[in-house]
């Protein structure tokens, strides 16, 4: 075993962690972390529940290894509301439009929404749904998902 | 997955030596390299990571002649290049149209024109042989389900179709990149980089063990702002190609062709440029008969399988159409 010191911030907070050089990010936050958050649907970079971001970057936490993420920003579903709680308006926008059904994917759904608006890539529904491709619903809650992302991405340009 | 060491490169050239070692193998992305050793295909002693280098992370538009792409920038970077979507068109769609968002923001130009194929029985390991993975075991696909499989190239030891998107497109514009080691750097055309499998499929490239693609260079065109890159898939995004096609022209002021590029993806064991395609356009006007032949040349000598026959026509039409929207952007 290859044990290797990293330090890292995860939703604002340091971590310091010994992890093994196999270990990916998603099973380091899942079993080490307690924040469970982010999904494992396919663990081969295929399905996107796992989607966190790396320094404002959306990417999937299966496919990363822990190591890489030594001296960088995390932030996965847990770190997206308020202080208080309070919902971030792409969770409440994927509520308010039945963006889920079983909701396993929700989380990477979110993350990779919020990214999506930040990128710009929200022209219209094509561009949308060409740039959440990368996660996979299989409820079908496809509509609903471009439409929170839709609607979050108006108000957030209206601002 | 199998225990390997980690190390994390200062540098190119430590980098190279640190490949230098026994079973040591580069970490860029991972998006290929982890997703294999998962599936304990790749079985590295060391990881040598050179993800955060940033000497390699670059796009440098500021030569007249050149586009000059550095091999650790990223797809998503790349595609979403203002100089590279204006001048480049086939080579920005070529990257959005591979993979997802989160990949692309991982995922190294370098080393994705590297990435391994996705034949199944490659990745599914045992009980399937695969010359590829495991030398002299045979080949599950040449008797199963090649649907996906290549259409050129292939040999009786290895079908495997090449995966990726970026390097068709820069095969059309006829792009080199440039490699370091030991020795120094040299340059490949990237028409040389990938090879026919062969009697040796698990030799899919020139390059040697201790060696990095650095930089990738692309020749400046006018056929380069009248291209694009056609990708057709079982989904409408997210899945590899069944066909795919890099087009260029450039049109004289009469609307006959002076350049034209035609590169093939999806279909081979290697990037395919149609130059006979090409030249069959030469001088002519691109029409629905005009494209719709060029198309069938570029498919004429394709060898199909049991189930993989429909890729052809799929093909031609393919080469088609996207030889009509590089028309419309070079007019």
């Amino acid at each position: 075993m290859n044990s290797i010191k990293v330090s890292f911030r995860l939703n604002r907070k340091t971590v310091d962690l010994v992890v093994d050089s196999r270990e990916s990010l998603l099973d380091v936050l899942r079993e080490r972390l307690d924040t469970t958050g982010a999904k494992k649907g396919c663990d081969q970079g295929q399905c996107g529940a796992c989607t966190v971001h790396i320094d404002g970057r959306r990417v999937v936490s299966c496919l990363t290894p822990a190591v890489q993420v030594a001296g960088r920003e995390v932030t996965t579903i847990e770190g997206v509301a308020g202080p208080d709680g309070e919902l971030h308006p792409l969770q409440q926008a994927f509520i308010d439009n039945d963006a889920l059904q079983c909701g396993y994917c929700t989380p990477g759904q979110i993350m990779s929404g919020l990214a999506c608006i930040k990128e710009g890539h929200t022209t219209d529904d094509a561009e949308i749904r060409e740039y959440m491709s990368g996660n996979l619903c299989r409820c079908g809650c496809y509509v609903g998902v471009v439409a929170a992302v839709r609607e979050t991405a108006r108000k957030e340009a209206g601002r | 997955m199998k225990p390997f060491a980690y190390t994390r490169a200062e540098s190119v050239a430590g980098a190279i030596t640190a490949l230098g070692s026994p079973g040591a193998q580069l970490l860029a992305g991972g998006t290929t390299m982890y997703d294999l050793m998962k599936l304990r295909i790749e079985t590295p002693e060391t990881l040598v990571d050179i993800q955060g280098l940033k000497a390699l992370n670059y796009v440098d538009h500021s030569r007249p002649d050149m586009l000059v792409l550095g091999a650790g920038a990223r797809m998503s970077d790349v595609a979403d290049n203002a100089f590279v979507k204006k001048n480049f068109p086939a080579i920005s769609e070529s990257l959005w149209r591979a993979a997802s968002q989160q990949l692309r923001n991982m995922a190294t130009l370098g080393g994705n024109l590297l990435q391994r194929t996705r034949c199944s029985y490659f990745r599914g390991g045992e009980p399937f042989p695969c010359n590829k993975r495991e030398p002299g075991s045979g080949c599950a696909a040449l008797e199963g389900l090649d649907r996906g499989h290549a259409l050129f190239g292939g040999s009786t030891s290895c079908i495997a179709t090449y995966p990726g998107d970026l390097a068709i497109s820069l095969l059309a514009f006829d792009a080199v990149i440039e490699v370091a080691g030991p020795k120094g750097r040299r340059t490949v055309p990237l028409a040389q980089l990938h090879v026919e499998p062969g009697d040796t499929p698990q030799i899919e490239h020139v390059l040697s063990d201790d060696e990095i693609i650095v930089e990738i260079r692309v020749p400046r065109t006018p056929s380069g702002r009248g291209s694009t890159y056609l990708k057709i898939r079982d989904r409408e995004s997210y899945a590899f190609a069944l066909v795919s096609a890099a087009t260029g022209l450039t049109l004289a002021r009469d609307g006959s062709v002076e350049d034209c590029r035609i590169a093939l993806g999806g279909v081979g064991t290697r990037p395919i440029r149609a130059t006979a395609a090409e030249r069959s356009l030469i001088g002519k006007k691109v029409t629905a008969a005009t494209a719709r032949a060029a198309g069938e040349i570029a498919f004429a000598g394709a060898k199909p399988g049991h189930h993989n026959a429909f890729r052809i026509e799929l093909g031609i039409r393919a080469v088609a159409d996207a030889l009509q929207t590089a028309k419309t952007r070079a007019s």
